[in-house]
């Protein structure tokens, strides 16, 4: 079993997104776990702008969810795991989803996609009407 | 939080201080259209100096109010975007099209000042 001491226990928060006011909440704690971390400006910027455009896809196609912000470790390399949570209508293509450009709220088309390319690691677990997950890693440069 | 507009003369200067909401940004573009006309202001400057993130809404929202306001014949120009934070847009993919940016207020108002001088020679 993995011993836990109180260096390596994980920083975890849950910010709950219900209107778009909460996209700027999640947003700032993000950003404010980056920079306990030690990311760089640049980086916790990075990590805040993933964040801001993950809760803006809950508010936007499943009216509510959540924002869980967690630290991580690997090899000593800091780093941040957010994991976007809604019980809204799932995405019916998640390939699509991702391609650049891709949207479907006549938006920038950036959502997924841009994402995908400030982060190091994304993970989309999408089900029709029972939700999606989104889990992304930023490690620290 | 809302945004304070200031009037200097032919300008309106909206200095953003914290973190803006979705609504306060689409506030903040309502509140400019509408005072554009109402001091019959020739530039607008946006500064977002305290912005720490510009996601995909939010430069849209800053495009859309910088064309908004140029259908109401006013230049408008986007100072102060900070370093990490025009590092992240260009890695999302955001572009501001078309929207006049400078690096702060000072170069702003001599950006429209020199704009506005040299318009009339334009048409």
């Amino acid at each position: 079993m993995p011993q836990l001491n109180t260096e390596a226990e994980a920083d975890r928060s849950c910010v709950a997104v219900a209107s778009v006011n909460d996209i700027v909440t999640a947003r700032l704690q993000g950003r404010a776990l980056a920079e306990r971390l030690g990311f760089s400006p640049g980086e916790a910027t990075l990590v805040a702008t993933a964040i801001s455009e993950l809760a803006r896809n809950i508010v936007q196609y499943a009216g509510k969810g959540d924002i869980e912000l967690r630290s991580a470790e690997n090899g000593g390399r800091p780093g941040i795991v957010v994991v976007a949570r809604d019980r809204g209508p799932g995405i019916s293509d998640v390939k699509l989803a991702v391609q650049p450009g891709y949207s479907t709220s006549g938006g920038l088309g950036l959502g997924l996609p841009g994402v995908r390319r400030i982060v190091d690691d994304f993970q989309v677990v999408s089900e029709r009407h029972r939700g999606t997950t989104i889990t992304v890693t930023k490690w620290k440069g | 939080m809302s945004v304070p507009i200031l009037k200097q003369s032919q300008y309106l200067i909206a200095t953003i201080q914290s973190a803006l909401s979705d609504e306060d940004l689409l506030a903040l573009q309502t509140k400019l259209v509408e005072r554009v006309g109402k001091f019959r202001s020739r530039g607008v400057i946006v500064d977002v100096t305290a912005l720490d993130v510009l996601d995909s809404f939010a430069s849209r929202t800053l495009r859309d109010i910088a064309h908004i306001i140029r259908l109401r014949g006013a230049e408008t120009v986007i100072v102060g975007i900070q370093p990490e934070v025009a590092f992240a847009m260009v890695q999302l993919g955001i572009t501001l099209e078309k929207v006049s940016t400078a690096l702060d207020l000072e170069e702003g108002l001599a950006y429209l000042d020199k704009r506005l001088q040299h318009a009339p020679a334009e048409h």
